[in-house]
């Protein structure tokens, strides 16, 4: 249902989408330890373009690691990680830099910048990667703050506003670039079922409006259902399934029954 | 000798900079000690290369870097200024007594003079600026890295190398000889104050007598050498701000660590230094 509104909406984009990748994400065999402990064993994802995938899991099978993989803050012992088509483990710093900035990421604790206000959170990439004056930066980042409804408390710091509201500004602030791809890091975890509603609202939004492809990590069945085209569910290091969250709901898998079921 | 004592210092250095170093005792394993010891070396002269490497590339950080620079020198400046100041008053205290009994009390300004510009000014400036500044970017940058403010930096495409650690680290150079200066001066006026207690005597005379002997090999040595201290508590509390582990815990140890381990290698710094100093302007 959700890919077909994407496909549709998606056809004015056709012309440009034919000369991008048909799969921003692919990651292949990719395997990572932490000295004798493997945390990923040889995973295969490959996201389709516009497409959100959720990958699921209990807490530390490695799912955060995979996201940072795929936007290079760790490096992986073996695989690849192809970014639109560019394998980013074998990318030089400069090259790596470029390929980020076509990638947003949303931390788990939203990891703002906590001496700068919300404002200049959000307008730090702007400042760091494009040449805007001074005045079309206050414009972009009004804009990008009212499109998370975070534009009335621009001048507070992060530790003055609730853990939703940075995870707002923590989007406002990964969508600065506008990026192609999105990484959500446990977009939800730690927020009141409003708030976390919201988030996914906002998520689901973003891809409607923009067509956004993104990677969703969370253990929150909710959040999947509610934001994902796809699932992908981990354990002990590997994708042990991967399918639609109906696929999910129907599947006769012990360890998938018992993760709907849990949650 | 020398280079025994000082080898000792940075194993003991290198022993208490690890993450483990309190939870099984220091001394109780010699292998683990060495194993600590080269992978600290190791991993701080990775750090230094990467710094230095981020340091020379464009584009530069000069904004963040003036924004450094003037944090560093605002708020350590008062502190300089007082520590100078008890300095003179101590060096000239402590001094009068002993040149009357050889009855050389002429001597007093030259020797103020000398003690603070050569030795005291410097070391007094680095290790107060260490006890300042190393805890304040250690626990700064650690904060950073246990709530993933450096990764998130680093996802957007900025190197935190350049933009955190590079900027710290050359405030911290160029920002030495200047509080050194400022030290320098707070401590030869307020050595001509507790003189002048017990024997009156203009300042304009106090600073002739005092500087008549110096010369410029006398005082650029000893105030240029702070930009080595001033590497030393940048790159130090630098290295373990960013490799912090372990939420407030590991802020801690990074701001404690940067203080500790700046000052010991400060001393051993001076000692190196001094020594150099010797060879080349006898």
């Amino acid at each position: 249902m959700r890919s077909d509104k994407n496909n549709q909406s998606g056809e004015n984009n056709v012309t440009n989408d034919a000369k991008k990748s048909a799969s921003p994400v692919c990651v292949q065999s990719l395997n990572k330890s932490f000295g004798a402990q493997k945390v990923l064993k040889g995973i295969n994802l490959n996201v389709p373009r516009g497409e959100t995938l959720s990958v699921l899991g209990r807490s530390g099978t490695g799912k955060s690691v995979l996201l940072k993989l795929i936007i290079g803050l760790q490096k992986p012992d073996s695989g690849s990680i192809l970014v639109n088509d560019e394998d980013i483990t074998k990318l030089p710093p400069k090259e790596l830099n470029e390929v980020r900035k076509r990638v947003g990421f949303l931390f788990q604790q939203a990891a703002l910048y906590d001496s700068l206000t919300i404002h200049e959170n959000v307008a730090f990439p702007l400042r760091r990667h494009t040449d805007l004056s001074d005045k079309d930066r206050d414009k972009r980042v009004d804009e990008l703050l009212a499109s998370v409804d975070m534009d009335k408390d621009q001048q507070k710091l992060p530790a003055e506003i609730s853990g939703g509201m940075q995870k707002r500004v923590g989007m406002a602030r990964a969508l600065a670039l506008e990026p192609e791809i999105l990484l959500f890091d446990e977009p939800t975890s730690g927020l009141d079922p409003i708030s976390a509603a919201e988030i996914a609202g906002l998520i689901l939004k973003l891809q409607q409006e923009r067509h956004i492809t993104s990677v969703v990590v969370t253990h929150d069945i909710q959040t999947a259902r509610a934001v994902s085209n796809r699932l992908a569910l981990m354990n002990d290091g590997q994708i042990l399934v991967e399918g639609t969250y109906e696929e999910f709901h129907n599947s006769h898998d012990p360890f998938v029954a018992q993760f709907m079921k849990g949650c | 000798m020398l280079t025994h004592s000082i080898l000792i210092a940075l194993v003991f250095a290198a022993a208490y900079a690890s993450p483990n170093a309190g939870s099984s005792g220091i001394l109780t394993n010699t292998g683990d000690i060495t194993v600590r010891f080269f992978e600290w070396f190791g991993n701080i002269f990775m750090f230094f290369v990467q710094l230095v490497r981020a340091a020379f590339t464009p584009p530069y950080e000069f904004r963040e870097f003036l924004y450094q620079f003037d944090q560093l020198g605002s708020k350590s400046a008062p502190l300089v200024m007082l520590a100078g100041s008890a300095t003179g008053v101590v060096v000239t205290l402590s001094t009068r007594d002993s040149l009357i009994r050889f009855g050389a009390r002429s001597l007093l300004p030259s020797v103020v003079v000398f003690s603070i510009i050569k030795e005291t000014g410097p070391i007094i400036t680095a290790l107060v600026v260490s006890g300042r500044a190393a805890a304040g970017i250690g626990s700064e940058l650690g904060a950073m890295k246990v709530t993933e403010q450096i990764d998130a930096m680093e996802a957007s495409a900025v190197n935190p190398y350049k933009y955190l650690v590079a900027t710290r680290v050359l405030a911290c150079v160029l920002m030495l000889p200047l509080l050194t200066l400022v030290s320098d001066f707070c401590g030869v006026v307020m050595g001509w104050v507790a003189n002048i207690s017990a024997e009156p005597i203009s300042l304009r005379l106090f600073i002739h007598d005092g500087f008549k002997d110096v010369a410029f090999s006398d005082f650029l040595p000893s105030t240029l050498k702070t930009l080595v201290f001033g590497l030393v508590i940048g790159v130090v509390a630098c290295f373990q701000g960013m490799n912090a582990t372990g939420g407030t815990e590991g802020v801690e140890r990074a701001a404690t660590s940067s203080v500790v381990l700046a000052s010991i290698f400060i001393i051993l710094a001076d000692v190196m230094l001094v020594h150099l100093i010797l060879v080349f302007f006898p």
